[in-house]
């Protein structure tokens, strides 16, 4: 500290002002980037009902608005969202984590003949708007009757973590800074591949499985355009993004917009702790594939 | 090293240097391996045979058929003499018709790769007896899945998923576009194979549904680019201005930023909706300051709503660029600023001769990406503006993308065709741009290599 301070003080004062003003400069920004964060927390916390307020900050605080989402269930019943939303979210994670892991590792560390052409096609397929093949599962599932009572949760997940294969980007690009000399060691002393996938690369790859499988259980908890599709007038299965995206109607806002704002809080929690633990490998998981 | 259990064959080799067993196998899957002791392999082949006729047979060619006109009986009202009412029965229902065509072909597909599949194993089966070896057993080429053949067993499970649940109704999505499945003349039920005519009429430029498409095109692609290079631009900034070696507390500013592409971005995006309406709380917040008399029309003119929505997505956009770039900064070889630094060029001719020309070399692929994402960026336009202003008469609005569009051309106004050309077109316009980019970047790493 005291060098640090020693090294402050032989600065000319010219650029310890425009040092002061870089740190003022990111303070406003950092300021301005989370006004909406701070406007939701104060909103659920409002004591004035109605989504618009006549001063910028609340008059006065409660607790009512959390209150509310667990007590009121006249017209959301938030609880069951929670749960849908959890059942949907943990098979899902299964699910896609298997898929994403499957492809991921298969296109890092196998060699066969069709593997760029796979890529390819992976690469074509992205290029269609998701929202596309969305739509039509949508008709699909509806021809099949599966959009009413509990097979709805099914098509969820059916279409949540169908496609996941598609999404390997990240963890091919953790399986490839694995040295691949690992696997050919353990081959040229008899190892199937098979064994080389169970005991070698799985004991390294915990943490891209751990990033896979949180990032695919926060989806659904983000998702909304598809479960409101798919749920359509079936309350019982909505799920939390649904609920929450209703209560902003024209007929419900007046009462619920606070509990918006709390429910809102309630969801990010969970969401924002998952992905500021998993937050580095956005970065690996990029500089991976740049690599290619 | 192990013998290769899968010597490389084509099919059309096979064919050639096989003998009379390899063209038996075309007919009659799975003949060569039995004839070569792989018993249960030719079985299961001719089991798998067996299975597309019977399927073909019951009910593949009906399919097939039926997929030709997309059915021709309407619904027809039929007098019940019995209960002395009349009764309605079901005519043909085109939807149908063309999902249940479409996985008739799929399966025919599937048939033709066994019968190609059939004929190699043959073929491999052969070669081994001409070494004089005995073709592998059952077993031993079971445990190949978990060995030279393991990517099989790994991709089968993920591939299906992707056929049933992406590729399947892609290909049924995109087939609409060729029918007149609207709302339009009531074609919701029962609708024929137009052609090309719904692209033709999306494409003119004197029908009201072609200038709706064209202004449409026009702001998606402003958009993605005004998106994706100030998202790009001004990250990248903040990436640097946040690793000048001045700054302190770097973590607590990342973290600041960082926190709100943690909170789910629905809720965000709505809740920007919520304070910018016109008694929303950045006016009701201006108002109170004294800055403004009448609340500001962010959503309401078209200017206006179009630059709210792309600072909305600056918010939402800079600090995920911030997050992925701090790393690659990072990465960018010091003595390249120290041998500037000697020659004595400034910060901005650093940056510009430098660090961007570095950035654009590393990350052109994430700049697909990241444009792709854009031009698909359904939840940004539908959550704040939902594509308001909208004129009269119109199904687009001033800031609707094409895949805004598409969801209301789709889902609210029954629009199936017109929808699916949308989804082609957007299709064709991300692949033209891709190619173009890597096409580019392609050229320009030939020219100068940073490694």
């Amino acid at each position: 500290m005291i060098k640090a301070s020693g090294a402050w003080k032989k600065k000319p004062a010219q650029k310890k002002i425009g040092i002061v003003l870089a740190h003022a400069f990111l303070a406003v920004l950092a300021f301005l980037w989370l006004i909406p964060i701070f406007w939701v927390i104060l909103t659920s916390f409002r004591g004035t009902k109605g989504s618009y307020s006549s001063t910028f900050l609340p008059s006065f605080y409660t607790l009512d608005n959390y209150v509310k989402l667990f007590t009121d269930f006249s017209v959301f019943n938030f609880p069951q969202m929670l749960l849908n939303t959890l059942i949907v979210a943990a098979a899902t994670c299964m699910l896609s984590t298997f898929f994403v892991v499957s492809v991921a590792y298969t296109l890092s560390r196998l060699r066969f003949s069709s593997r760029k052409k796979l890529m390819n096609a992976a690469m074509i397929i992205n290029l269609f708007p998701g929202f596309m093949s969305m739509i039509a599962n949508y008709y699909i599932f509806k021809m099949l009757g599966w959009t009413n009572g509990p097979l709805l949760r099914l098509s969820m997940i059916a279409i949540y973590s169908g496609g996941a294969g598609l999404g390997y980007h990240i963890a091919k690009g953790f399986f490839d800074t694995i040295p691949i000399a690992l696997d050919e060691a353990a081959m040229l002393d008899g190892c199937t591949k098979w064994n080389v996938l169970r005991k070698i690369v799985m004991p390294l790859s915990k943490p891209i499985i751990v990033f896979t499988l949180l990032n695919s259980f926060a989806g659904p908890f983000k998702d909304f355009m598809l479960a409101k599709i798919l749920c359509g007038p079936n309350k019982d299965y909505y799920t939390v993004a649904v609920g929450m995206y209703q209560m902003l109607e024209r007929e419900y806002i007046d009462q619920w917009f606070c509990s918006f704002a709390s429910a809102a809080v309630i969801i990010s929690i969970p969401v924002a702790s998952l992905f500021l633990a998993t937050q580095k490998y956005y970065s690996i998981g990029f500089s991976g594939s740049v690599k290619g | 090293m192990k013998k290769r259990l899968t010597p490389k064959t084509t099919f059309l080799q096979a064919l050639k240097e096989g003998s009379g067993w390899e063209y038996l196998s075309a007919a009659v899957w799975g003949a060569g391996c039995a004839a070569r002791g792989q018993i249960i392999k030719g079985l299961l082949f001719l089991a798998a045979e067996a299975g597309v006729i019977g399927y073909m047979l019951s009910s593949g060619l009906y399919n097939l058929d039926k997929l030709m006109t997309l059915g021709t009986v309407g619904q027809q009202k039929v007098w019940n003499d019995e209960k002395s009412i009349f009764e309605y029965i079901d005519g043909d229902r085109s939807l149908n018709i063309l999902l249940y065509g479409i996985i008739t072909v799929a399966i025919l597909i599937c048939g033709i790769m066994l019968l190609r599949a059939s004929v190699k194993a043959s073929y491999r089966a052969g070669s081994f007896k001409k070494q004089g070896k005995r073709a592998p057993g059952f077993r031993r080429e079971l445990r190949a899945y978990a060995d030279e053949r393991l990517h099989m067993t790994l991709l089968t499970p993920p591939l299906l998923g992707i056929c049933a649940f992406t590729l399947l109704p892609l290909v049924f999505m995109a087939c609409m576009a060729f029918t007149n499945y609207s709302v339009l003349d009531k074609k919701l039920v029962l609708f024929d194979w137009v052609g090309l005519k719904n692209f033709e009429r999306t494409l003119a430029l004197n029908g009201s549904l072609g200038q709706t498409f064209w202004s449409v095109l026009g702001w998606t692609i402003l958009w993605a680019l005004a998106a994706t290079f100030s998202n790009y631009i001004l990250g990248m900034l903040l990436a640097l201005f946040i690793n000048w070696k001045e700054i302190r507390i770097k973590k607590f500013w990342r973290f600041c930023f960082v926190l709100t592409v943690a909170v789910p971005h629905f809720v965000t995006l709505l809740i920007m909706r919520q304070m910018l309406q016109p008694n929303g709380a950045v006016n009701v917040l201006l108002k109170e300051l004294g800055w403004i008399d009448s609340p500001l029309p962010f959503f309401t003119d078209t200017s206006w709503a179009r630059i709210t929505v792309i600072l909305i997505n600056i918010w939402v956009g800079v600090p995920y660029t911030l997050l992925q770039i701090t790393g690659i900064l990072q990465s960018i070889p010091q003595e390249l600023y120290e041998s500037a630094k000697v020659d004595g060029a400034n910060p901005f001719v650093t940056f510009t001769r430098i660090t961007l020309p570095y950035m654009l070399f590393v990350t052109t692929p994430y700049l697909i990406t990241v444009f792709t994402g854009n031009i698909n960026n359904f939840n940004v336009i539908y959550l704040t503006s939902a594509g308001l202003p909208r004129a009269v008469g119109s199904t687009a609005g001033d800031t609707d993308l094409l895949i805004t569009w598409l969801y209301k051309l789709t889902i609210d106004n029954q629009y199936y065709d017109v929808g699916a050309v949308i989804g082609i077109i957007t299709f064709i316009t991300l692949s033209i741009v891709s190619l173009l980019t890597f096409r580019f970047s392609g050229s320009y790493r030939n020219e100068e290599g940073f490694r």
